[in-house]
């Protein structure tokens, strides 16, 4: 096998071999367990980066593995798959970090550390797949390794938020995969890029092509959370931190806001999608699914459930920005999609440091906390910022392109609904921030559970300052040529080729 | 039949276990268990030989005697036989391994079931006999054989539960076996032979041949338990001991289903009319959306998995619709007849691995727990994870999800359907997989719910959950080498052909 092959499947083995050989571990093995689990995590890292330098000084990477006549397993680096990968990479180290420090001494670490290293090689699956089997494969591989961590918990609470997610997930792959398959039939093997096969048939197939776009959507849009389909992402609130974070930054909902992304750019092409008239309901539904987290995220007390609704409305934005056409719009949803993904990492973990350390739940709570945590609350507030969209952090780019891309093609509803959203973002998180810093804590002498020389263990401290960072920095140095916004820009410019 | 090279290798295979199943007849209990375990890693190593043979040299044939059809027998091992005799050695070597622990571990009654391992053999080589027969009456004979010790091997635990359900399923199978001798005698009546080959060419359409093929198929679709005929198999495979229903659901079921494919593809394409494709097709979608719905309600482990037989097998059957032509299609147009073949021989595979991997489990779960009701799942996870991941594993390949063999095989079906415009089939394919979900998610969202009121368990050997384990995983393993073995598959004269289907009205006793 060539070199650039053997390190597309380095890349996926370096966190499914760690996640067999934890399973093979005894539960007391925890340094063993870290080790692997560590190993895996920079190891992917590097690899993901050595592949990135590599496709930006002109090398070709593949994999193809022949299953049945005509139905190929692809591994292929263009570079939105490569933006993914990164943030999957990325984000995974940072959690693994996380999740060390905040199961410590919980049980069944194994089984947790396994499917949360099997999880992390779907995503890097979705990322890397060359064709839409492929990615159906890694898909439905992340549900499956994700249920798991989703009733890690193991009480009635968590068993019931599986059952829901099960079925919101198994359904909409069910959808997808009679998409897949009839796509599959019409059109043969599609690797992605490959949009004029669509384009020679568009003529002949309107009805199926058009069926087959919505089914896939609709399959697809159960991950992304798009309204009516989010219903299992507020539930599945219940599993424990990390996992909230790596499902609502990058796994799962990622997988979802991805695949779109792909079918629109990728599958079906931007002038067939626009001339099957595709793009408007997906618009229509992006548009409503942000203002409705938004509201709902408006009425929440309990913390994560808080973050879990503005999730709902943020990944809308990625939809969003793929359904209007326009270099700026396409741009902000692929930034989007890594800007997102940082931002509410570091919520998440926040949230959990606060959970952790002082056992509060809820946003009535959190009066004062930024006294008590003020690292924690930094990093939080920085985010908190970027999502309502506040300059120069990574939230404020995004919005900005997306609206730019808007007013570019004439859809100025649209900058109504980022407007609106953008107050929304500011009535729910802005209270928080105001309790945090300058409201008197309720109880003084509440002490944390932790004792230490800082003010949460440091496992869980520096994930959330790093991501915190990363956030900010997204934002400060968007005009450098290897900030996400360039990449994304780059991406958008490869796809309208006619444009000057 | 001369242009195929002759070996022993097809006799040895019958011969070979049909001599162990009578040595161990004169060996006390633990040697022959010993001789049990021994003699699978002989027959399974022989048959995986003759497997590689078939793959070098193509179908090999071995005539009895020397005596040439149509006096004598003749023995075929082409390349469907060679994967359905390969898939027998990989399960049965996986569930002799089990028997002889599970046997062992259940000290107090290992006396109770000195028959266990000599019928198991006799099956064996009957099941071999099966795949390599070429005459519609070595076929009866192996298929009794079959049935007889399949029988006995289900009423072996002599629970009066048992006996009930075994009196059930030898009434069936007879009633299957009369119905296909029935319809062998038609045609030996008409046509003077029982040779595949030659019936093939000069089997005549008309009123008897078409009676012996309703016939025929009826008994076979009785001993496969196709629905409406499915009645016996659920009390009978979930009563049995847990290797037996192992065996069973993964392999003998799988006998009556590779002599349906072999006869309508082979002999009776005179008689073959599009719709009798398409009302086999409802008996297999009726079996799925049926079985998978009744195992959602079941509150036994393996009532549920047995029932769960009923909707896979019905998959099967969802290929014959799409096997026999339209009036006026041309096999050699037919894009859809290699993604059909595909998807019935990996369901087969997929099936035998998951199934057999289930039934496993659920004797495990019996010997730990002494019953299955599988409210008694719970906290599973914890306490036998890897029999958990065996479930787990099993369970993801019967719903079809992606990378499994059973995702393979859905996905072919799925294509073959939509290539041949048949479409009206999809639904009942998705609605099996989601109902399939429904049950296989019961099982896992009970093995994570805390435990209410902690079972006393007694600990399982950790062989016997690494052998579950392993099937399991088989059920994936099996989509790697799936280029290849299509391929290889694509030696065999019927895989991949179709059933020009006879025009209506035309053809009927006006030769």
């Amino acid at each position: 096998m060539e070199t650039n092959s053997l390190l597309l499947i380095l890349i996926l083995i370096s966190s499914l071999i760690p996640g067999i050989l934890i399973l093979l571990l005894d539960e007391a093995q925890a340094f063993q367990r870290n080790f692997l689990n560590l190993f895996g995590a920079v190891a992917k890292v590097a690899l993901v980066g050595w592949v990135f330098v590599g496709y930006m000084q002109g090398e070709t990477y593949a994999f193809i593995y022949g299953l049945a006549p005509d139905l190929t397993f692809a591994l292929r680096v263009d570079k939105m798959g490569l933006l993914f990968a990164a943030l999957s990479s990325v984000l995974w180290l940072v959690t693994t970090l996380y999740a060390i420090g905040y199961l410590k001494g919980g049980k069944h670490q194994r089984r947790f550390f396994a499917f949360f290293s099997l999880c992390v090689t779907s995503s890097t699956g979705i990322a890397l797949s060359g064709n839409v089997v492929t990615f159906f494969v890694f898909y439905e591989f992340l549900t499956l390794s994700t249920y798991p961590l989703v009733v890690h918990r193991g009480d009635d609470k968590a068993v019931e938020a599986g059952r829901t997610y099960l079925w919101y997930t198994i359904g909409g792959g069910t959808v997808l995969f009679l998409g897949v398959v009839a796509l599959f039939v019409l059109a043969g093997p599609i690797y992605f890029g490959q949009t004029e096969i669509i384009a020679g048939l568009v003529s002949e197939n309107t009805l199926q092509l058009t069926l087959i776009f919505f089914l896939m959507l609709s399959g697809l849009a159960v991950k992304a959370a798009i309204f009516p389909l989010h219903g299992w992402l507020p539930i599945s609130m219940v599993a424990p931190a990390p996992v909230s974070a790596l499902l609502h930054a990058v796994a799962v909902v990622k997988a979802g806001a991805f695949g779109i992304a792909r079918l629109v750019y990728d599958v079906y092409g931007i002038p067939t999608s626009e001339e099957l008239n595709l793009l408007t309901p997906l618009a229509i539904f992006a548009g409503f699914t942000i203002i409705y987290g938004s509201v709902k995220a408006f009425y929440q007390d309990d913390f994560k459930k808080l973050l879990a609704y503005s999730t709902v409305s943020q990944l809308s934005y990625i939809a969003l920005g793929v359904a209007i056409t326009g270099v700026l719009s396409t741009t902000g949803a692929v930034v989007h999609l890594v800007h997102q993904g940082i931002m509410k990492i570091t919520m998440f973990f926040a949230a959990g440091n606060v959970a952790e350390t002082y056992g509060f739940y809820r946003i009535s709570q959190l009066n004062g906390i930024g006294r008590k945590m003020p690292l924690t609350m930094s990093a939080f507030t920085i985010a908190a910022f970027g999502m309502i969209g506040l300059p120069p952090i990574a939230g404020f780019v995004s919005k900005w392109y997306l609206g730019l891309g808007a007013v570019e093609a004439g859809s100025y509803w649209v900058v109504l609904i980022l407007l609106a959203s953008s107050a929304l973002n500011a009535a729910y998180f802005l209270p928080i921030v105001y309790r945090a810093w300058f409201c008197e804590p309720d109880q003084k002498d509440i002490s944390p559970k932790h004792t230490g020389p800082f003010e949460a263990k440091a496992l869980l401290l520096i994930p959330v300052v790093l991501t915190g960072l990363f956030s900010l920095a997204a934002g400060l140095f968007a005009g450098s040529n290897y900030s996400p916004l360039a990449i994304a820009r780059e991406i958008a410019e490869k796809l309208y080729p006619n444009l000057p | 039949m001369k242009e195929f090279p002759t070996s022993a290798l097809p006799a040895l295979l019958v011969g070979l276990p049909m001599l162990l199943a009578t040595m161990s007849l004169f060996f006390r209990v633990k040697g022959r268990a010993l001789l049990g375990v021994l003699g699978s890693f002989l027959v399974g190593s022989l048959a995986l030989f003759a497997f590689i043979e078939v793959t070098k040299y193509g179908t090999i044939i071995h005539i009895l005697g020397g005596w040439e059809p149509p006096l004598g027998i003749l023995l075929r091992m082409d390349p469907l036989a060679a994967v359905f005799i390969g898939l027998t050695a990989i399960i049965g070597i996986f569930i002799s391994l089990y028997s002889w622990w599970y046997f062992r571990a259940r000290i107090a009654s290992i006396g109770r079931f000195p028959l266990f391992w000599p019928l198991w053999f006799f099956l064996w080589a009957g099941l071999n006999a099966l795949f390599l027969s070429n005459d519609l009456f070595n076929l009866y004979v192996t298929i009794e054989v079959i049935t007889i010790c399949a029988v006995a091997l289900a009423v072996l635990s002599g629970e009066p539960k048992a006996l009930k359900a075994g009196l059930r399923y030898l009434l069936a199978a007879i009633i299957g076996s009369m119905a296909y001798l029935f319809g062998v005698a038609l045609i030996y009546g008409s046509t003077g032979t029982l040779d595949l080959y030659l019936l093939g060419e000069v089997l005549k359409p008309g009123n008897t041949t078409t009676f012996a093929l309703i016939v025929i198929t009826l008994g076979l679709l009785i001993k496969k338990a196709a629905f409406p005929f499915h009645f016996w198999l659920p009390p009978a495979h979930s009563a049995a001991l847990a290797p037996v229903s192992a065996l069973l659901s993964a392999l003998v079921v799988k006998g009556a289903f590779y002599m349906m494919l072999r006869l309508w593809t082979e002999v009776f394409e005179v008689s073959l009319t599009f719709a009798a494709g398409q009302l086999i097709g409802i008996t297999g979608a009726a079996a799925v959306l049926w079985g998978s719905w009744q195992a959602l309600l079941q509150t036994n482990f393996k009532l549920l998995v047995a029932h769960s037989s009923v909707a896979q097998m019905g998959y099967l059957l969802m290929m014959f619709p799409l096997l026999v032509l339209a009036p006026g299609q041309m096999a050699d147009s037919a894009d859809w007849l290699a993604p059909a073949w595909t998807a019935g021989i990996f369901q087969v595979m997929a099936h035998a691995f998951a199934k057999a991997s289930l039934f496993l489990s659920a004797g495990i779960v019996v010997m730990a727990l002494g019953h299955d009701r599988i409210e008694s799942l719970r906290d599973l996870v914890a306490w036998m994870p890897m029999t958990a991941m065996a479930i787990g594993i099993a369970g993801v390949s019967l719903i079809g999800l992606p990378p499994s063999g059973g995702f393979l095989a859905k996905w072919m079906l799925l294509k073959g359907v939509f290539l041949s415009g048949q479409w009206w089939w999809a639904p009942a394919i998705l609605a099996g997989s989601l109902l399939t979900a429904g049950y296989v998610f019961m099982l896992l969202r009970l093995a994570f719910a805390p435990a209410r009121v902690k079972d006393p368990f007694r600990p399982v050997p950790k062989i016997l959950q690494v052998c579950a384990l392993l099937l399991a995983l088989g059920s994936f393993l099996i989509v790697i080498p799936a280029e290849n073995l299509i391929q290889f598959l694509e030696g065999s004269k019927s895989f991949g052909s179709g059933i020009e289907s006879i025009v209506k009205g035309g053809g009927y006793g006006n030769e």
